[in-house]
């Protein structure tokens, strides 16, 4: 009997304490920054695709919803040709976006992609690009990489000396 | 055997191996770059350091490279030793202070040696703050990429495209901290086996470019055992597969046939898997209207199928690109008497007296693995590094057999592959080359003799004469005394002589004078044994046709023209490549019908009534021949889309309906091989080619793609979002999916070649019995012709009557001559332009010159060609390439010049 009543008064209490639920989706719960949502695609800071298309996101991820092709435009420089996450298998675990070696892919504090239909959680390449570089502003892969693609020549990065001469003899 | 101590424990070791090659077979890991079974050792790269010990009271321990140490007898080493761990880890340290951050989007990644050896030696932080060394990379061609900033100075290119390969345009340059990989400008890099540089870097200098275009991890490619369709050697490959398209082609190990290797012909042909000539859906090409139609699957059997219960005589043209298999099925829908070859005459008489030779003598026809052993080679008549490539490759090894040999009298142990190189300077075995024309092979032959292929057949019979008088005399041997008792006595004194000849000269006496050369050795030797004899033969499967039996296609023509023939069902094979546009289309406009099977769309299909979608090498299964004589079995990579499915299944289908009851019982690949071995004794062992489809492995198939394979749940959502359930397949022991037995299979069906901490190709030595030999449990495929030995009658070697014109001999070209890798775009960028070569003096007396452009004949096909004078070609020959721009193949056999009017 004494359980009882202190159950009652416990649950009494509470109807003056402030509330934890939300009003959803009239009321938004606010999102800590590193939240694991949706994903999507950055762009670097000079406005090009960040993803060079080297499938670490996609083997990776536990559940094999990732699924890329790789290509390349005239001067070598990589980018996928399509893009393909299955939104209805991912677990949101975020391990593409720590395989990322470039921070293109990268998940945001976004979980609203519910649907009537499955295969509207297919996200295609169109799908996940976004305009901006998303949480990190200032890199750009192509900068630091040792491949010339237009981007920089050999050389010019800030940890590089100028490209060899190897007619030189000079000891 | 020797007893070695590693780390305190005894093992067994081989005292004439180096410690890195016992201790990899041993199961160690330890790290090293320079060091290739195929190359050897030169400790360059101070990885694979060890300590070694002076006895059991030392424990300090001196540090030594084990490639460049014998494992002798009581040698004490240890390779977790502090002093060698902390050099390895530095040495490593130093090699990746100028590697740039690239392996997001190298080519190498995934499968990169310097990645598996950087982790192995535990550098896991670059320290270092200086400035990266750059450098500027080089355009070799529509290949091979290059990014030389990724190099880690190993030499091992340059050893194998150089010294291995006998290239000439790739050269290490500069010096100090400057040395550099490349051409001495940008350019395409020459050499038939450039492709093996990708495999060979142990990091991503050199990458496969026709990979780039559609890349693909190597977790990510489905394989499956297979064997190149684009020469007779019969290679083996690992064709890699992605989103239902080949992605890449790589070499598979074969302890007997390709060894390491392959060439770039092979490598790099794959793209006609996906070229928009394929042919994906049935058609009628002459449909209503004469426009084409697509047809269903039912539509094109019943019509298959009512041609032949309609027709009275039925013929059946056979493939020497299609598999055993297919051209069975065939020969038994037709009979064996309406069943010819799509090969010309020439081309069919040689396949068959090679055949014949290696059957009826005492010679054996060597692996391309035991012709590098081969210490004395003659070579009649063929072009081998165009016709070949991987046999030249191998005669190469065999032209340093005797120098080797005198160096390891020195004592010079065998892998000691600096010492070597020391010891041999500029010195070949004896290598004797009688050809029409300049071959690339010519750089190391002892002695080159230019002539027609008429005199080289009546020089191989003098030289045959010379070992054994019994040899019938034929007139018109224009070849001096010397010369024939010098390559007479290189035979005799040879610990393994060989005789190579070849398709390539049209001609069938050169086939006939090999193997009268090769056999005669056998009465001057003193150990009795004949030479070995080896033939390259044109095609894939050109052996295993003629092992068939059949006429060749002029007789097929010929019956039509007689209106013998009703209807033609013609497999895998472009008449109008063969015979020429005007006689095809003659021969199609005298059979009532015909049906076509192939995976290419070409003229003689666009002609037919019925086109059918036939599977590529990659999409089916079956067995091919080769020039050896060695059955190998293709396991289909994946399963292609409907309706494209093997020939020998369409055929299957229409006969069914059409009421031939024996096919009811090919219910599968495995059943129909069985059935053709059946019916040709000289097929009886074909089933043993590879493990059958009831092999399992603790009850489960083995996976084609490993297991961490990616994107399954995506893959192919923008279809259906239904995943869809992987394909059966009830042919081989192999699944289509990452599923499959946890435990490793046997060699010869191990699709993935990945160990722990060895994801490069490098990790072959853990699939080996020992380093450089079989597979681990035993190489797949098996030999069908075995030399029938004493007593042998002489071939008959009937000289053609010297003709009046040009002895017309078919150029070979590596790159264009070969009609599907032809359609790989990489391959079509560097085939060459047609053209006729001449000798000046014989273009002179026909008052031709340079870039004269002179119309060709033969049997009713004609071409107009360019002249190339080319002083270096023997006079009395007009070299007519063979396939390039649609140049019909019975031209470059027995084209005529209409010179004059």
């Amino acid at each position: 009997m004494v359980f009882v009543l202190r159950s009652l008064w416990v649950v009494l209490q509470h109807m003056f304490r402030k509330r934890e639920t939300y009003r959803y989706p009239e009321e938004k719960a606010p999102l800590p920054p590193r939240w694991r949502g949706r994903i999507v695609l950055a762009r670097d800071p000079d406005g090009g695709e960040r993803c060079v298309a080297c499938y670490l996101c996609a083997v990776s991820c536990p559940v094999d919803c990732i699924a890329l092709q790789a290509t390349e435009d005239d001067q070598g420089r990589r980018y996928p040709d399509w893009f393909r996450i299955n939104f209805s298998r991912c677990i949101y675990c975020g391990l593409c976006e720590e395989a990322c070696p470039t921070y293109a892919i990268q998940l945001i504090p976004d979980y609203e992609m519910s649907e009537y239909r499955r295969d509207k959680l297919v996200y295609e390449k169109e799908h996940l690009l976004i305009e901006g570089p998303g949480k990190y502003p200032h890199y750009n892969f192509y900068r630091e990489a040792g491949v010339s693609v237009g981007v920089k020549d050999p050389g010019e990065s800030r940890e590089e000396e100028p490209p060899v001469d190897i007619r030189s003899l000079l000891p | 055997m020797a007893t070695i101590w590693i780390d305190g424990v005894s093992y067994e070791a081989d005292p004439s191996r180096n410690l890195l090659a016992v201790i990899l077979e041993l199961g160690f890991d330890l790290p090293y770059f320079c060091w290739h079974p195929a190359l050897g050792s030169i400790g360059a790269c101070r990885q694979c350091a060890i300590t070694q010990f002076r006895g059991e009271d030392d424990h300090q321990g001196q540090v030594v490279m084990a490639c460049m140490t014998p494992a002798a007898e009581g040698a004490r080493v240890s390779i977790d030793h502090a002093s060698a761990a902390t050099l390895r880890k530095s040495v490593i340290e130093w090699l990746m202070v100028s590697h740039p951050h690239d392996c997001p989007v190298c080519d190498e990644g995934g499968e990169c040696h310097l990645q598996d050896m950087t982790v192995m030696a535990g550098h896991t932080y670059r320290r270092s703050r200086l400035p990266k060394r750059t450098y500027i990379s080089q355009d070799l061609g529509p290949l091979i990429g290059h990014e030389m900033n990724r190099c880690i100075q190993c030499y091992r290119c340059v050893r194998f495209y150089r010294e291995y390969a006998g290239g000439h345009d790739l050269q290490a340059m500069g010096t100090r901290d400057r040395i550099y990989f490349g051409r001495y400008q940008d350019g395409p890099l020459e050499s038939e086996f450039a492709g093996n540089l990708v495999e060979i870097c142990p990091t991503g200098v050199f990458t496969d470019k026709t990979q780039a275009r559609h890349y693909t991890r190597k977790w990510d490619l489905q394989t499956a055992p297979s064997i190149c369709t684009h020469c007779g050697v019969g290679c083996n490959i690992n064709p890699g597969e992605r989103y239902g398209a080949l992605r890449r082609v790589r070499a598979r190990y074969h302890g007997a046939v390709n060894g390491y290797f392959l060439c770039d012909r092979g490598r790099y042909g794959y793209e006609f898997e996906s070229s928009d000539r394929r042919i994906r859906v049935p058609l009628a090409p002459r449909g209503e209207q004469n426009q084409a139609e697509e047809l269903s699957v039912q539509a094109a059997v019943t019509r298959v199928a009512k041609i032949l219960t309609s027709s009275r005589r039925v013929i059946g043209v056979g493939s020497p690109r299609a598999t055993i298999e297919s051209n069975y099925a065939l020969q038994r829908l037709v009979g064996a008497d309406g069943f010819f070859h799509a090969a010309c005459a020439e081309e069919h008489r040689s396949s068959l007296a090679a055949l014949d030779a290696l059957r009826e003598g005492p010679s054996r026809s060597p692996a391309l693995r035991e012709i590098e052993r081969c210490d004395a080679v003659v070579v009649l008549g063929e072009d081998l590094t165009q016709s070949a490539p991987m046999m030249a490759l191998a005669i190469r090894q065999a032209a340093l057999a005797i120098p080797r040999s005198v160096a390891e009298r020195q004592g010079i142990p065998p892998w000691h592959d600096a010492a070597i190189r020391e010891s041999v300077q500029s010195a070949r075995g004896p290598v004797f080359l009688l050809s029409p024309a300049p071959t690339k092979l010519d750089d190391l032959a002892t002695r080159v003799y230019r002539k027609t292929p008429r005199a080289i057949a009546a020089a191989g019979q003098a030289i045959a004469r010379a070992l054994d008088p019994q040899v019938p005399a034929l007139a018109g041997d224009e070849m001096d005394r010397a010369g024939i008792e010098e390559i007479a006595r290189a035979l005799t004194v040879a610990e393994r002589p060989l005789v190579v000849a070849g398709s390539g000269t049209a001609s069938e006496a050169v086939i006939n004078a090999a193997a009268n050369l090769a056999w005669a050795t056998s009465a001057a030797r003193e150990d009795d044994r004949a030479a070995e004899l080896a033939y390259a033969l044109p095609w894939a499967n050109s052996a295993g046709l003629s092992l068939l039996g059949g006429a060749p296609l002029d007789e097929a023509l010929a019956a039509a023209e007689r209106g013998e023939v009703d209807a033609a069902i013609i497999l895998e094979s472009d008449l109008d490549r063969i015979a020429g546009p005007g006689p095809a289309e003659r021969f199609l406009g005298q059979v009532r019908h015909a049906v076509v099977l192939d995976h290419i769309a070409h003229p003689t299909a666009a002609r037919a009534d019925v086109v059918l979608p036939a599977a590529t090498f990659a999409e089916g299964h079956g067995h091919l021949v080769n020039s050896e004589g060695r059955a190998q079995r293709q396991m289909a990579v994946f399963s292609p889309d409907e309706p494209i499915r093997e020939s020998w299944r369409w055929l299957r289908e229409a006969m069914m309906l059409a009421g031939y009851d024996e096919a009811d019982s090919w219910t599968g690949a495995e059943a129909i091989a069985e059935a053709a071995a059946r019916d040709h004794p000289a097929l009886a062992r074909l089933p043993d080619a590879q493990l059958s489809a009831d092999f399992r492995l603790g009850g489960a198939k083995v996976a084609r793609a490993p297991h961490r394979y990616s994107g399954r749940a995506a893959a192919k959502l923008h279809l259906n979002v239904l995943e869809p359930t992987p394909p059966r397949d009830n042919d081989s022991p192999l699944e289509f999916s990452m599923e499959g037995s946890p435990v490793l299979p046997p060699g010869k069906i191990e699709t993935t070649f990945w160990a722990p901490g060895w994801s490069s190709p490098q990790a072959l030595t853990r699939f080996q019995e020992e380093i450089d030999g079989p597979l681990r449990g035993g190489d797949p495929g098996v030999r069908l012709i075995e030399p029938a030995g004493e007593p042998f009658a002489y071939r008959d070697v009937a000289l053609s009557a010297p003709s009046p014109e040009l002895a017309p001999t078919p150029v070979v070209a590596a790159f264009g001559s070969e009609e599907l890798s032809a359609l790989a775009p990489g391959i079509a960028a560097l085939a060459p332009r047609a053209f006729l070569e001449l000798n000046p003096r014989d273009a002179a007396s026909l008052g031709l010159a340079d870039d004269d452009v002179v119309s060709v004949r033969a049997r009713g096909a004609s071409a107009r060609l360019s002249v190339r004078l080319e002083p270096g070609r023997a006079q009395g020959t007009a070299g007519i390439p063979l396939g390039l721009e649609d140049i019909p193949v019975a031209l470059s056999f027995a084209g005529e010049l209409i010179t004059g009017s």
